[in-house]
């Protein structure tokens, strides 16, 4: 007769001490435990006490009835579902109503059928086992989400830190982020270099969650270390790619796309790697030049594999880059129809405010799919004259007590090495231990990267710079400059620096030399400085930033001083 | 059964064929696919005739297909591309790593 179910605690709350004892005599045979209570206050009591899993309840009892019992019993339960039968010889339908109204589960009427009640015990018991796992299971799921949101709200916390303690902020920035976004992927940071060039990452990893939001901290790393140590857009590729190659899972890569504008050369290089296409707005003529993927995302590629090539597009003052990520076109409507890349297209000719582009795209957005999404990244930044920006100073953590004051030390670096790897960094990073140079760190810095890629570009591998003279030859001009990098087998670039005291303060005196052909000097150093003219930045940069800049050697060799008083 | 797997009568070459949405949902299937195989085939085929969709977890299994099968030195080929699978694939590049068609 015992069911395969584990024995039931039954409460029987009668008045009658003859039905009381037949109806336990009856359940006990079932194999459960079994509880008496003789009116509806004592059944209370008793199931407050004991915990019965079931109970059968007369529905007339003295001090308490039935009714009321079930009540107090059901609201003391709480979720658990505690079945109760009401016992009952009333026979109208009214008055049974009334037992299931009170809260009861099901009426057995007298006199009593030992096999209906048997069978509703157990049918009863089913119903409690039921309820119990829906009820531990969404404590369960509660629980999990009460963790997860809890790990997601550090989680964002720890990486605003880190998305935000960049430059997103300058005047010349604009961009709009869905506060989740970075649980979706999506990573936006921008940093200035020693030159006050700014270096902008909009970056969407593979996957959503904390999966995908776990490899923005090493990209972080990298992307701030980097270009606060004045290394250039291919360098920090590299390290990039290389370390998310290491760290993630062979299905999980970031598409990026990394850009470098510089407000002193008015120029932006740009790497893209898997995103959507960004757009370069010129802001005379309206036209946006497409700023297409060239490159696998990264982490997907070996470091042997990996390609850097960047492509750089000049620009003027109040020109624009936009940037977006899948989201934006990715956003389809009832039908599964993505936005796509013409709708998106439409938004800009639309367009008549620029600093309403946002705001129009997301209109257009929302009319197309009738309702916000949110898991997008756009953001726009203006080429803006350098005095606009205050790009914070340096933080350095030594004391100062160590600087170095008399020294010399001479680099030559050869074919090989001018092909992959950019010096400079480095020797910044050593000039910067002189304390007295570094509250001009930033000049500093682009001084000696003019030098380097002009013995570089115009001496090793003997371009013209007169090719940038317009758009379409700038893009020669860097295409033609990756060609002969790609085939050169000799030639050298040489630094010499020289520090020494000087007064209270000092000197610093840079000389670079190389292999090349030489120039004109007399000439080049006649020409007006234009701003305008995209050709030549290079010399008149020099000489407005450092002292005494002179050039021998048929142009050959370039020389330049830095001087500083005594600190305070 | 939204991805199918034939393999050739010689064993040589293994057909993916997907049906539907790419995406996480097909993770499961997708790599069972080719990892269930006894024998490693010499080439892959990844038909994407009746795929509607493809999302960038889609890139990541392909991937690890690649991978599977032997990263620089795989052989395969995703065919039947419709045009929006294909930007898709474009604009991440894919055509570097794998034969789209």
């Amino acid at each position: 007769m015992q069911s395969s179910s584990e024995p039931l605690t039954v409460l029987i709350a009668e008045d009658s001490a003859a039905d009381r004892l037949l109806l336990s005599t009856i359940v006990r045979r079932q194999g459960h435990h079994v509880l008496t209570a003789a009116d509806g206050a004592e059944a209370v009591d008793v199931y407050l006490e004991q915990r019965p899993h079931l109970v059968l309840m007369d529905a007339m009892m003295p001090v308490m009835d039935g009714f009321e019992a079930a009540q107090k019993i059901k609201q003391l339960a709480g979720d658990q579902l505690v079945p109760i039968i009401f016992l009952t010889s009333l026979t109208e339908s009214e008055a049974l109503a009334r037992c299931l109204e009170a809260g009861g589960d099901d009426f057995l009427a007298k006199p009593y059928n030992q096999v209906i009640l048997t069978a509703k015990i157990k049918a009863m018991d089913r119903l409690r086992r039921l309820q119990a796992t829906v009820v531990e299971q969404r404590d369960q799921i509660a629980r999990h989400h009460d963790y997860l949101l809890n790990e997601q709200r550090v989680a964002k916390a720890v990486f605003d830190k880190i998305a935000h303690s960049g430059c997103l902020s300058a005047p010349n920035i604009r961009y709009l982020q869905s506060p989740y976004a970075l649980f979706n992927g999506d990573l936006l940071l921008a940093a200035f270099n020693p030159a006050g060039d700014m270096h902008i990452l909009l970056g969407d990893f593979t996957g959503h969650g904390l999966p995908a939001a776990v490899g923005a901290m090493p990209l972080a790393e990298v992307f701030y270390g980097m270009t606060a140590k004045g290394y250039g857009l291919a360098q920090i590729l590299r390290e990039m790619n290389a370390k998310l190659k290491r760290i993630l899972p062979v299905d999980m890569f970031c598409c990026a796309t990394l850009l470098c504008l510089s407000f002193q050369r008015c120029t932006v290089e740009i790497w893209n790697g898997g995103m959507p296409d960004g757009y370069l707005h010129d802001s005379l003529s309206g036209v946006r030049t497409p700023l297409p993927a060239r490159h696998l995302p990264l982490g997907v590629l070996t470091p042997q594999l990996f390609d850097d090539r960047t492509e750089v597009h000049p620009m003027s003052l109040g020109d624009r880059v936009f940037l977006l990520s899948d989201g934006v076109i990715e956003t389809s409507d009832r039908d599964d129809q993505p936005f796509g890349v013409e709708r998106l297209q439409q938004v800009f000719s639309a367009n008549r405010e620029p600093d309403r582009l946002f705001e129009d795209i997301q209109q257009a957005l929302l009319d197309f799919r009738g309702e916000a999404r949110d898991d997008f990244s756009m953001v726009e930044v203006r080429l803006v004259a350098p005095t606009q920006l205050n790009p914070p100073p340096p933080v350095y953590s030594d004391s100062g007590q160590s600087s170095p004051l008399d020294w010399s030390v001479s680099f030559e670096f050869r074919a090989q090495t001018l092909k992959r790897f950019n010096p400079m960094p480095y020797l910044l990073q050593l000039l910067l231990e002189v304390h007295g140079l570094r509250a001009q760190s930033g000049a500093l810095y682009s001084v000696m990267s003019e030098l380097y890629s002009n013995a570089l570009d115009h001496g090793v591998l003997g371009l013209d710079s007169s090719l940038k003279r317009d758009a379409a030859g700038f893009a020669r001009y860097y295409r033609e400059r990756n060609t002969r990098l790609d085939e050169l087998s000799d030639g050298y670039v040489r630094v010499h620096l020289h520090v020494s005291p000087n007064g209270e303060g000092g000197r610093l005196a840079i000389e670079v030399e190389d292999s090349g052909e030489g120039f004109d000097v007399a000439r080049v150093l006649a020409r007006p400085v234009d701003s305008d003219r995209l050709s030549g930045r290079g010399v008149s940069l020099v000489r407005q930033l450092s002292h005494q800049a002179s050039w021998s050697d048929d142009g050959r060799s370039a020389r330049v001083e830095f001087f500083w008083e005594a600190l305070a | 059964m939204s991805v199918v797997t034939e393999v050739s009568p010689d064993g040589h070459k293994l057909t993916i064929s997907i049906k539907g949405r790419f995406d996480f949902g097909r993770h499961q299937e997708f790599r069972e696919s080719y990892e269930r195989l006894h024998k490693k085939p010499d080439s892959i085929v990844v038909d994407l005739k009746e795929a509607t969709y493809l999302d960038s977890s889609a890139l990541g299994m392909l991937l690890l297909l690649r991978d599977h099968a032997g990263g620089d030195q795989s052989d395969i080929r995703v065919v039947n591309s419709s045009s929006d699978v294909k930007k898709i694939l474009a604009i991440s590049n894919f055509d570097k790593l794998f034969d789209i068609s």
